[in-house]
């Protein structure tokens, strides 16, 4: 006599619950949720980089000054600095050493042992008042007043190719998202039809006993948007791992002074699970309904 | 009942649970596999579809069940055009017809329980509301001892009466059985037939595909018998079995 009782018996799922491609699929999936994270938490990281540089480049101005006349540069650079300093808008002024100056340029000028023979430059750092930053204009205007041959540089020839830098950074980023949001979709389908063909039987069997297309077509949407979240799950995670390790090992200071990552960049990972199933679910209904449409 | 193509009220379908009027039927461009059938099946009749292999009695049945389509001429199922209705609508028309396949069809992954559940659950039923039933049935098919058991431990006779559990658990308008006792020996053949004959008493229409010669005359129920395609008329025919 069977020991089974009717009254406990709980209905068994329509689809087979295990196949060996599952483990396969989810790797994958799980791969390109990982790869889908890095690329959020770099855009994020180029985007706060890019940030802090044009804050930083917004809020100073640079002055060039040359000597005129019997003047001696370091003479010409103070006059400047007192020129500018008080004036609305700006801070700090500084007149860099001749030290500092001529570190500045040599880069440009190459290895030369003695620069005194040539008319460098001297520099003055401006801070300006980040809230209401006096105009290039306003500058020039001043040390023009005091008779001096200064050149105004506002960083903002930097200032444009950084911000573009970061907005081609940003897009991408959105791209390569996008990218690996679309192959993720295609490999759900590839796996939907894969799935639908090993249990071709049991799609028969339910169209036959009166299922509708729709209701099949929900039971593979459903398993493999859980399949999905779950690598998404994995990937997520590995990357949030990934993004830890990183700002555990220098952040903005260290290992990534290009990529500056804080602590809530890693809360950006947190829709994936359910994104990667939104993905499967769509790829998988679609696919399965035209394929059901077709066997049936 | 067999009909002559296009006579005198070969179109009312009326009354009918099922009628074929001058309908053909072929596999994309291969030469028909049934031609002009003309025949209608009564409210709780019971008929063998005979003839040899390759007659095309398993494509009739396909017909039947909504798993091909005819190239030609019109089927009524339970008095509607299958033609014209709509997709989203067909598989409440096959709910009303219970198949049992030559080849069984179970689901592997399921129980014995689950396989005769299936068409329930299906239909949207809640499983307290049929719990009961099933085992009822399983019980009546001689599987009260073999509910849990998955279809790859059953014998050959045990899934051919799951395969028939299943497809009575809703009890449908029509039952169809393609070689019922193919896979079976002689005596499980004869349990099968009184199963069918004892659905057919409660008021199910019942057509099955067979070889069995001896069945059918033991049996003493009309048949229908197909001849490369075309309908010819065995035996007695009669609107009740």
């Amino acid at each position: 006599m069977s020991d089974f009782d009717p009254g406990r018996w709980k209905p068994a799922a329509f689809l087979p619950e295990a196949d060996a491609r599952d483990g396969s699929l989810i790797f994958v999936v799980a791969t390109l949720c990982f790869l889908a994270c890095l690329t959020a938490l770099t855009v994020l990281a180029t985007d706060r980089a890019a940030r802090g540089w044009s804050d930083q480049l917004t809020g100073q101005a640079t002055v060039i000054v040359r000597a005129k006349g019997a003047e001696t540069p370091d003479s010409a650079a103070a006059r400047a600095a007192e020129a500018l300093s008080g004036l609305p808008g700006v801070g700090e002024v500084r007149a860099l050493e001749k030290e500092k100056a001529e570190a500045l340029i040599a880069p440009w000028l190459g290895d030369i042992a003695d620069l005194d023979d040539l008319p460098v430059p001297r520099l003055v750092a401006v801070d300006l008042d980040p809230k209401a930053p006096a105009t290039p204009q306003s500058l020039d205007k001043a040390l023009k007043a005091q008779g001096l041959d200064a050149v105004v540089d506002d960083h903002s020839i930097w200032l444009k190719d950084i911000q573009r830098a970061a907005g081609f950074a940003r897009w991408v980023g959105v791209a390569v998202f996008a990218l690996i949001a679309a192959a993720a979709g295609a490999v759900v389908a590839f796996a939907t039809r894969a799935g639908l063909t090993a249990r071709h039987e049991v799609v028969e069997v339910l169209h036959l006993a009166g299922a509708e297309n729709d209701f099949i077509a929900r039971l593979f949407q459903m398993r493999f948007a859980r399949m999905a979240a779950l690598a998404g799950l994995f990937g997520a995670g590995g990357a949030a791992i990934m993004g830890a390790i990183l700002r555990l090992m220098g952040g903005g200071q260290g290992l990534t002074p290009v990529l500056p990552i804080v602590w809530t960049d890693l809360l950006a990972v947190l829709p994936c699970p359910v994104a990667a199933g939104l993905v499967a679910a769509v790829a998988a209904r679609l696919t399965a309904q035209a394929l059901i449409a077709k066997m049936t | 009942m067999l009909r002559q193509p296009h006579d005198e009220g070969a179109l009312d379908a009326e009354g009918a649970v099922l009628a074929f009027d001058d309908v053909s039927m072929r596999y994309g461009r291969a030469p028909e596999t049934l031609k002009d059938l003309n025949f209608s099946l009564a409210p709780g009749s019971f008929h063998f579809l005979t003839g040899a292999s390759g007659a095309g009695k398993s494509s009739l049945l396909k017909l039947i069940y909504l798993a091909a389509k005819p190239s030609k001429g019109l089927i009524h199922l339970f008095g509607q055009n299958v033609s014209a209705v709509p997709v989203k609508e067909q598989p409440m028309l096959r709910r009303r017809i219970g198949v049992v396949f030559q080849e069984f069809r179970l689901l592997d992954h399921m129980s014995a329980f689950d396989n005769v559940a299936l068409p329930l659950r299906i239909a949207g039923r809640k499983p307290d509301s049929y719990r009961q039933d099933v085992a009822e049935l399983l019980a009546w098919v001689g599987l009260r001892s073999r509910m849990h058991a998955m279809p790859a431990t059953l014998a050959g006779g045990e899934k051919q009466r799951l395969a028939i559990a299943r497809a009575v658990v809703n009890r449908p308008d029509i039952l169809l059985a393609d070689e019922p006792t193919g896979n079976v020996d002689h005596e499980m053949g004869l349990r099968i037939l009184r199963l069918f004959v004892e659905l057919n008493r409660l008021g199910t229409t019942v057509l099955i595909a067979t070889h069995d010669q001896d069945l059918v005359a033991r049996s003493g129920k009309p048949v229908l018998h197909l001849e490369e395609g075309r309908l010819t008329q065995l035996g007695p025919v009669g609107g009740g079995g």
